[in-house]
């Protein structure tokens, strides 16, 4: 069944040259959009036409266009990753919008993701808390055999739940802290679960949240807001383990 | 005999391994830390590597196009990574892995570059346990598996529906860690744009900061590239948006031979296309046909029907569906290797039997299983794929059938290395699907995150000291040496040229052009003519490109269009070669078809007489032809015989 | 344990919140308890002898001060986290569609407790600084009998049923500075277990009824105070 098209649509997005440039919002007029589409897919169109109009296409950050990489961004019509859940902007179609509509784009807002060109935003910050201590202290080789350490099948599905995060910030642009407290936990409680994980657990949790706080995001104030933003539904349960990790490990301190 | 210095050891095959590891030369701990090197690509081959190495105590430059490590598309893989581990009692072993990677490879892989796989394969499964991979488990606590297409055995390890992203993952915290240590330097938005070659050796690497434009060169004692695949020189492919086959591109340009381009493996159940404004295909994991039955209508009336949107694929009853790959591969049915299943659903489509508006999909029906087991058991299985199917498609999968067609998946030519990863050019080594050198003609399901971690954390390693302990005494690389110079200004007056052209088409019009030569020509199945009509085709496309292609923005400024001209032009040269190759090759085999060598079913049919080698392709210059030399492929421990899935 | 960096942690913070906040609720059932008294016994008496009794009563006179430092560090962290909150995001969003993922009550804590503060002021200006400090002819001494004892004790019946009978304003405000306290309540009790790490996939569910409860407790249970009043005067 071919798929219905959009006739007009009105696109609002913010236009910004460089990191020290002011920005601005700008709007564009698009034709003839199929709504089989992909919201990416849209803004391709948008671009092309930009380009032969002689004018600087959107820049806009995207890649595997499956949900899985976590490079698409984007703040639509008020909302990270669109008027869907449980995707990512990649994934959000354009039967979601109507015939006429204004779509508002936005980069994700934060103090720690600074935007690099139009739509685009530095996430380095993201890199600097796994660096942190976003992994379990192991050299390649001399490992034991994969079953000597027995997981519990609950144990493990609960490690996969936290580990499913695709670290795309869109918890920290849909909170109004701009708090990283889901993707923190995400990395704290997958490794917290695990056997191989809990033996620096302290010293992880203790590191990660310092340098989240050092990179200048907010605070958590529970609002949930991430959970139902996030693209793989991380469940805001993740965050009260790493509460839990994290004062354990200053008390013992 | 092969002229070709392939350095695989002397000795019986489980041995080799072992053997050459003890006969290759170690660096001292003292002086890993005076050797540089570079590492191209962060996906799971690249940061496996880069971890690797930084481990061992060498100084690693990490570099990568996207904003992080994390999101090279290693990510993407869904089903599973293979190890002959055995934890099922099934009589796995390394030699059945080795046996039936070599035959799905449709027996154009080295013998002893498979067999190291086989043999590395359990040590990756217990590496990535340790960094906290999250495993599927048995209740027991115990390692899951699952089995998967083209094999006997049940051997496949599984995060979810999300394999590749668990296993990168780690690979990528393993990164962290030594970036965090600092014997690792990440460079993120960073993309590579030529490798320099001085006294005859790899030296180092010209980048591009695609934040602030700056074009710098880098030196290392060693290059590795482990930039992915080309898949996306057919514009449409399951690959992601930003991968390209340029850093390869770029080492084929300054002498390193180019192995089997035209092997490329066709996934058969992606997402059909639905229209012009596509820009990119998604993947259903393979594991679905283990439960979905695969049909088209047996009357074009109603095909044609189905087509223009009159009828549902319910209002067809039973005895009007065929279910084509049950009728002619009765014994493997709908879980055929991956090349047959593509071209069985070609040929439906082909013959006008297609079930979409553009008549290129078949229907994968669920609607049989979930009547045997439940729509439960349906659903925990496959939860997830159904979901992201209806997101995309808008249709429900367990109301109606999925529609599927194949589409571009993985490219299993790629650099030509020897035994030690390393191309012909000393000092420049190529792992992951960057090479070319595990899966033959026709890669598994399940191997390729294997070969990606094998090489990364098991063999490279190793190999590179053998090198890198000569290189000892070689102080740090000079960038400022007339080479690399040379190079940046190279690099420098290729991305002007490109923005001063100043056309009138964007990037995507030519990648679209050149996709559909590709697909039509040097697609599902190949023939002389064809691949003549495509070489000649694409060369007047890049005249064309280079003449009226139009690149907006700056030049100094992040410049996505910049960056994809450059990919474009490089991926235009790639698929001449691609058809070049095909064209040489006049036989079928794996995923590379054609069309004059079928049986009389239409079956495809080896020759092995004349075929059984590597084609390595060798550069000589603008505008001039390849030349190709040939690595004669030799079989002692298996027997080559023709696969047949009747 | 280095106490700097946990004062001004994000978590470290927070948990000051949680440990306070989570205080105040003990302290406000409590409260409330005493003050529906006053709608149980129109001659006042069961009130005034419960309001002597924590008037007179040495762990509550110790337990005043402590009291007191709870609404500070509840108060003063509150407005540091807002302020770093608010930090983390210069340049804010030009359309945000919240209320799809969030409830209100907790994206406005701030707000609400701020409310709530001022209400407090004012509650505290009616009463405590009357008793306590200024005194009031309202509270004259009176006579009731306690166990069988005839007890001396101010009428603090009075003071607050005067003021309730005479003011149609002060009971609207009264009804108001309730529900306010119950919304804030509503986020604060479930939200204080989740960040003191007592919380997870299964219990997250009952803290969250368990908090709408006494959400619901609260807002009812200072306002039908002054309705009664404002319905049978």
């Amino acid at each position: 069944m071919a798929d219905k098209i959009l006739n007009k649509l009105y696109i609002k997005v913010w236009r910004q040259n460089s990191p020290k440039e002011k920005g601005r919002f700008e709007t564009y007029e698009i034709e003839d959009i199929s709504q089989g589409s992909s919201f990416l897919e849209m803004l391709d169109i948008l671009n092309d036409k930009l380009i032969r109009d002689g004018k600087d296409p959107i820049a806009f950050d995207h890649d595997c266009r499956e949900g899985i990489c976590g490079m698409c961004s984007l703040y639509i019509n008020g909302r990270a990753h669109g008027p869907d859940r449980e995707i990512t902007t990649c994934q959000l179609h354009m039967r979601k919008f109507n015939e006429g509509d204004t779509i508002t784009i936005e980069p994700w807002r934060a103090g720690s993701f600074p935007v690099i060109k139009d739509l685009i935003v530095d996430r380095t910050a993201f890199e600097q808390i796994q660096h942190a201590g976003g992994f379990v202290s192991v050299n390649t080789g001399g490992i034991p055999d994969g079953n000597a350490i027995p997981i519990g099948y609950d144990d493990a599905e609960e490690a996969m739940d936290a580990a499913s995060c695709i670290g795309c910030g869109a918890c920290v642009a849909t909170c109004k802290n701009s708090s990283a407290m889901l993707f923190v936990a995400a990395k704290v409680s997958q490794l917290a679960k695990l056997p191989q994980g809990k033996v620096e657990a302290k010293r992880r949790a203790r590191n990660m949240v310092a340098k989240m706080d050092e990179l200048g995001f907010g605070g958590c104030t529970n609002t949930g807001a991430c959970e139902l933003e996030c693209p793989k539904s991380i469940s805001i349960s993740h965050i009260a383990r790493l509460n839990r990790e994290y004062l354990t490990a200053k008390f013992s301190e | 005999m092969s002229k070709i210095e392939n350095k695989i050891p002397q000795g019986p095959l489980a041995e080799k391994w072992s053997k050459h590891k003890s006969d290759i030369k170690v660096v001292s701990p003292a002086n890993k830390r005076k050797l540089d090197v570079i590492v191209v690509g962060t996906g799971l081959a690249g940061a496996s590597a880069a971890a690797s190495l930084g481990e061992l105590g060498y100084n690693v430059k990490a570099f990568c196009y996207q904003d992080s490590p994390r999101r090279a598309h290693s990510i993407a893989a869904q089903g599973g990574i293979n190890a002959a581990k055995n934890y099922q009692n099934d009589n796995d072993s390394v030699f059945r892995l080795f046996h039936d990677t070599i035959k799905g490879g449709d027996y154009r892989s080295r013998e002893a570059n498979v067999y190291r796989l086989a043999e590395v394969s359990p040590l990756i499964i217990d590496q990535c346990v340790a960094q906290g991979v999250p495993f599927a488990r048995e209740y027991g606590g115990t390692l899951a598996n699952r089995s998967f297409g083209g094999v006997l055995v049940s051997r496949t390890f599984y995060a979810r529906g999300q394999t590749g992203q668990q296993l990168l993952l780690g690979a990528y915290s393993a990164l962290n860690r030594q970036i965090a240590k600092g014997s690792v330097k990440m460079y993120t938005r960073h993309e590579m744009l030529d490798v320099v070659v001085k006294d005859g050796k790899a030296r180092g690497i010209v980048t591009r900061d695609m934040v602030t434009g700056d074009v710098k060169s880098h030196g290392a004692h060693a290059v590795v590239v482990a930039t992915g695949g080309y898949g996306n020189v057919f514009f449409l492919s399951t690959n992601a948006m930003g991968c390209n086959g340029s850093a390869a591109w770029q080492c084929y340009k300054k002498g390193a031979w180019f192995g089997n381009p035209c092997f490329v493996q066709i996934h058969p159940t992606c997402i059909p296309v639905h229209g012009d404004q596509q820009s990119k295909l998604t993947l259903m994991s393979e594991s679905l046909r283990n439960d979905g039955r695969v049909w088209v209508p047996k009357k074009k009336e109603d095909a044609e029907k189905l087509q223009k949107g009159e009828i549902g694929p319910n209002d067809i009853p039973e005895e009007d569906r065929d279910f084509y790959l049950e009728r002619r591969y009765p014994s493997y049915g709908n879980l055929v290797p991956r090349d047959v299943a593509s071209r069985a659903a070609k040929e439906r489509c082909d013959a006008g039997f297609g079930v979409n508006n553009t008549g290129k999909a078949v229907y994968l029906d669920f609607k049989y299983s979930i009547e045997r087991l439940g729509i439960d058991v349906i659903k925990a299985r496959y939860g997830n794929l159904f979901q992201m199917y209806e997101k995309i498609t808008d249709t429900d999968p367990y109301k109606e059938p999925m529609m599927i067609y194949p589409a571009i998946h993985y490219s299993m030519g790629g650099l030509w290395v020897d035994y030690n990863l390393m191309t012909n050019i000393p000092g420049l080594y190529a792992i992951g699907e960057a090479n070319f050198s595990d899966h033959g003609a026709n890669r598994l399901g399940a191997s390729a995150l294997m070969q990606g971690l094998a090489d990364g954390y098991f063999v490279l390693p190793y190999t590179i000291g053998d090198y890198l302990a000569d290189e000892i005494m070689t102080p740090k690389i000079d960038t400022d040496a007339p080479e690399f110079k040379e190079a940046e200004k190279a690099v420098t007056g290729r991305l002007e040229k490109l923005f001063n052209i100043k056309g009138t088409k964007p990037v995507d019009y030519f990648h679209k052009q050149l996709g559909h030569y590709m697909w039509d020509y040097v697609g599902m199945s190949r023939n002389a003519e064809g691949l003549q009509k495509a070489i000649d085709g694409i060369k007047k496309l890049k005249e064309e490109f280079w003449k009226d292609v139009l690149v907006p923005g700056e030049m100094n400024n992040l410049n996505p269009e910049l960056e994809k001209a450059g990919r474009v032009a490089d991926a235009i040269e790639m698929g001449i070669l691609m058809a070049q190759d095909a064209l040489d090759r006049n036989e079928s085999c794996g995923g590379h078809f054609r069309d004059e060598s079928a049986t009389d079913e239409g079956e495809a049919k080896r020759d092995d007489k004349n075929y059984t080698y590597v084609s390595c392709w060798e550069h000589k210059g603008e505008d001039k032809d390849p030349v190709l030399n040939k690595e004669d492929l030799v079989f002692e421990n298996v027997k080559l015989t023709q696969r047949s899935y009747k | 344990m280095s106490k700097g960096s946990f004062l001004s942690a994000s978590i470290g913070r927070k948990f000051f919140m949680s440990i306070t906040g989570l205080f105040l609720i003990t302290f406000i059932i409590v409260h409330m308890s005493i003050n529906l008294l006053l709608i149980f016994d129109d001659s006042g008496d069961l009130f005034n002898i419960a309001a002597n009794f924590m008037a007179t009563n040495p762990l509550i006179k110790v337990m005043e001060p402590v009291l007191a430092l709870g609404f500070l560090v509840h108060i003063v962290w509150s407005v540091g986290i807002t302020i770093q909150n608010m930090r983390a995001r210069p340049v804010g969003y030009n359309k945000a569609i919240q209320s799809v993922n969030s409830t209100w009550a907790s994206r406005n804590m701030f707000i609400l407790g701020g409310l709530v503060l001022v209400f407090l002021g004012l509650h505290l200006f009616n009463f405590w600084w009357k008793i306590k400090i200024v005194g009031d002819p309202l509270l004259e001494h009176i006579t009731v009998m306690q166990g069988g004892i005839p007890t001396e004790m101010e009428n603090a019946y009075l003071l607050v049923s005067t003021l309730f009978k005479e003011s149609i304003v002060y009971c609207l405000i009264y009804i108001a500075g309730g529900i306010l306290l119950g919304l804030h309540v509503t986020h604060g009790f479930w939200s204080a277990f989740q960040t003191i790490g007592l919380n997870n996939q299964i219990w997250r569910k009952r803290f969250y009824v368990l908090a709408n409860i006494i959400g619901w407790i609260f807002a009812i249970g200072f306002s039908v105070i002054p309705l009664y009043f404002m319905i049978k005067f």
